[in-house]
């Protein structure tokens, strides 16, 4: 570039000669010269800008656009990862214990129907009521032309039926894809179960929802699609509810009774192992409610969780253990029980006049309500509330299942003294055979809360306790000897050293008024081996009556018992324990000095 | 000089874009493979499902119990009592003498049947 120069010779000649300063001229040029440097380093200057900017603003537009195709677009499966075809079955199973499938998922077809598309109506009609026999060919035919679009025809069939449907060759039946729930084992732990049923529907799909039990209570989880390949494990084992099924289904029959429930606990943990209520269901094929009639009857109520009654002398334990553990008695203390207690109006009687005076051991062994009342008044209403409360008497049981939710404890509203005296011997206050399972566990395991749960629990967790380690095995004996001894003596079975306590209560009437004369809840209380427990087994007989004796009897001594000891020999083996001989009760050694 | 480098340049592109050509086909197959796959794992699973379903289904203890109450001439199955536990030292050891042998044995077992 050729530069102008700052002073050109012309111009100061020229100014000299003037007379002139060229100095100013040199000025002038630089100045001008100055001036074009700016101009030029502006222009470079805001090129740059301009293309920063450009460069940003192509940035900020492309982020953009991107988040407005991400957000606009449907979003797809990702087509080459692998989670895409772990998820196959819309509802996770459920398992047993050991894993063995207690409900799983099948899939099946639905068949619906487009009138509209039909060729020969009638003949369909007949050729469907033909494979279905529960349909009928008149009121199909009539659907059929009623004008209607669509018509669902069949929720569930099996695939030889779907072929039988498709050889009628009618383009107006349609299939449709449908997910089943099955429930491999029928009938068995259908209460704990609940049932399935389909939720929102449509042709081609339709969810599955539990309607109760488990299914129920863990329907959000079992629908949930992250869980699909995990099966829910119950505490539930399938050969032990199979056999306490069979011999409750057996012994209802034998004594007469109209329904049965069952509660096998594991002592230590709360697992429930097996949990039957009968009469029972097909959850595969749930009964709608019952519309009329009481609720308690019909096969759906699972008298194990939902069945409120008064448990009668299964309550005794209680009172003496409480008796024991506040050191107000010991086994061998003397209780006054000449009858008939009095107190105001009321009277408390025994079922035979047991003399002035039992211990307290002899008070369980023989089942004094009198002796009980005795106890259960000087322990007082506010330490029996606490002490039940601690046992969980006071709430519904926390069972995973819907229906344990409505089971409130029914109390007396004033605790009084009478009050006091009648609950210390089960009368006054109803609950489930499941608190009662929870109550008897805390005595078993050596005195600590026990939760009852269905779910399988990997270790045991030690509740609170609620009584010290001296008192509950005390009353063990106690249980002990009411086998051995007292009234429970059918319960034996040999080399279990079953432990348990029996109650017989008058059922109260619907009015709510008074007791009916011959109408009992026989319950038997036990556990097993008494010297170590492992778990705890409620049976309880909804009015029964043997009647191979001279005159009807309905105590639990003659019903529930036997049954429950039937269960236990069944069971016990299944369960793994092995039979041995029960230790004998050392001798006491009193130390002197020498 | 300058005539090579951009020769080899261009045979540069052409490389590269042949390959990538190549490796494109190659994904778009391998995508359509693994869905293939994945549809294939489906219906094993969903086959295994109803395997599993109808194993447990036969399994059923009804069925069970009914099975050996049919069979019981030649099972001879009962539920397991108590009593059926036994202790290790019960079992005798095998004895260590010869199996006796006998000779000239007469067979009986058909002489009962004779009237």
């Amino acid at each position: 570039m050729i530069r102008k120069p700052l002073r050109p010779l012309a111009s100061i000649l020229h100014a000299r000669s003037a007379g002139e300063n060229p100095d100013q001229i040199e000025r002038a040029n630089l100045r001008e010269r100055h001036e074009e440097m700016r101009n030029k380093g502006r222009a470079r200057a805001e090129g740059r800008l301009l293309i920063m900017g450009a460069l940003f603003a192509g940035a900020f537009l492309t982020v953009g656009a991107r988040m407005a195709v991400v957000s606009m677009s449907e979003a797809t499966e990702p087509r080459t990862s692998y989670a895409g075809s772990r998820i196959q079955a819309e509802r996770a199973d459920i398992v047993d214990r050991k894993g063995r499938i207690l409900a799983t998922n099948l899939e099946t077809h639905s068949i619906y129907a487009h009138p509209h598309e039909m060729i020969d109506p009638a003949f369909a009609a007949q050729k469907l009521a033909e494979i279905f026999p529960d349909l009928v060919a008149e009121k199909l035919e009539r659907r059929f032309k009623d004008g209607r679009k669509f018509y669902w025809v069949k929720k569930k069939i099996s695939p030889e039926q779907k072929q039988a449907v498709h050889d009628i060759g009618e383009p107006g039946l349609l299939f449709g894809r449908r997910e089943m729930r099955l429930y491999p084992n029928g009938r068995l732990a259908a209460h704990i179960l609940g049932g399935a049923s389909f939720g929102e529907e449509d042709v081609h799909d339709a969810e599955l929802v539990g309607v109760a039990g488990v299914e129920k209570f863990f329907d959000d989880a079992l629908r949930d699609p992250a869980n699909g390949d995990k099966a829910l494990t119950l505490s539930i084992d399938l050969t032990v509810q199979t056999a306490a099924e069979r011999v409750l289904w057996g012994g209802m029959k034998l004594m007469n009774a109209k329904g049965a429930s069952s509660v096998l606990m594991d002592a230590h943990t709360g697992e429930i192992v097996s949990m039957v209520s009968l009469p029972d269901f097909d959850p595969n094929n749930r009964p709608n409610p019952p519309v009329q009639g009481q609720a308690a009857d019909s096969p759906l109520f699972n008298r194990a969780v939902q069945g409120l009654y008064e448990l009668g002398s299964t309550f005794k334990i209680f009172t003496a253990a409480q008796s024991m553990e506040l050191g107000l008695a010991n086994p061998e203390t003397k209780i006054n029980t000449a009858g008939p207690l009095r107190w105001g109006k009321f009277k408390i009687r025994d079922f035979r006049n047991y003399g002035a005076q039992l211990t307290v051991t002899k008070v369980i062994v023989k089942s004094s309500n009198i002796g009980t009342a005795r106890m259960a008044q000087v322990i007082g209403a506010a330490r029996q509330q606490d002490f039940l409360k601690q046992l969980g008497f006071f709430d519904p049981t926390p069972v995973e299942l819907v229906e344990a939710k409505g089971a409130q404890p029914l109390l007396p509203k004033n605790w009084s003294e009478l009050s006091t005296m009648t609950i210390s011997y089960g009368h006054g206050m109803s609950a489930s055979p499941l608190h009662l399972a929870a109550g008897y566990a805390a005595i078993a395991n050596g005195g600590t809360k026990v939760v009852p749960t269905i779910l399988k629990q990997d270790a045991v967790v030690k509740g609170e306790r609620v009584m010290s380690v001296a008192s509950a095995e005390a009353s063990r004996l106690m249980l002990r000897k009411v086998v051995s001894e007292g009234t429970a003596s059918f319960g034996e079975v040999p080399g279990y050293a079953v432990g348990g306590k029996t109650g017989t209560a008058d059922k109260p009437l619907e009015s709510g008024r008074g007791y009916y004369e011959d109408k009992v809840i026989a319950t038997f209380a036990a556990m097993f081996p008494a010297h170590d427990p492992k778990y705890v087994l409620i049976l309880s007989l909804d009015e029964p009556v043997e009647t191979s004796g001279d005159e009807p009897r309905r105590t639990a001594g003659w019903t529930a018992v036997p049954v429950a000891a039937e269960m236990i020999t069944r069971v016990a083996p299944l369960l793994g324990l092995r039979p041995e001989v029960e230790p004998a009760p050392l001798a006491d050694i009193t130390l002197t000095s020498n | 000089m300058r005539m090579v480098v951009f020769v080899l340049a261009a045979g540069m592109v052409i490389g590269l874009s042949v390959w990538a050509y190549q490796e494109n086909y190659r994904t778009q197959a391998m995508i359509g493979e693994t869905e293939r796959l994945q549809r294939e794992i489906g219906e094993a699973r969903a086959r295994l499902a109803v395997l599993k379903a109808e194993w447990a289904y036969l399994n059923r203890p009804d069925r069970l119990r009914d099975l050996t109450e049919i069979n019981y001439n030649d099972m001879q199955l009962l539920p397991l009592r108590p009593d059926q536990f036994g202790r290790i030292e019960q079992v005798a050891f095998p004895s260590n003498d010869a199996p006796i042998t006998f000779e000239n044995a007469v067979e009986v077992s058909s002489e009962e049947a004779k009237p």
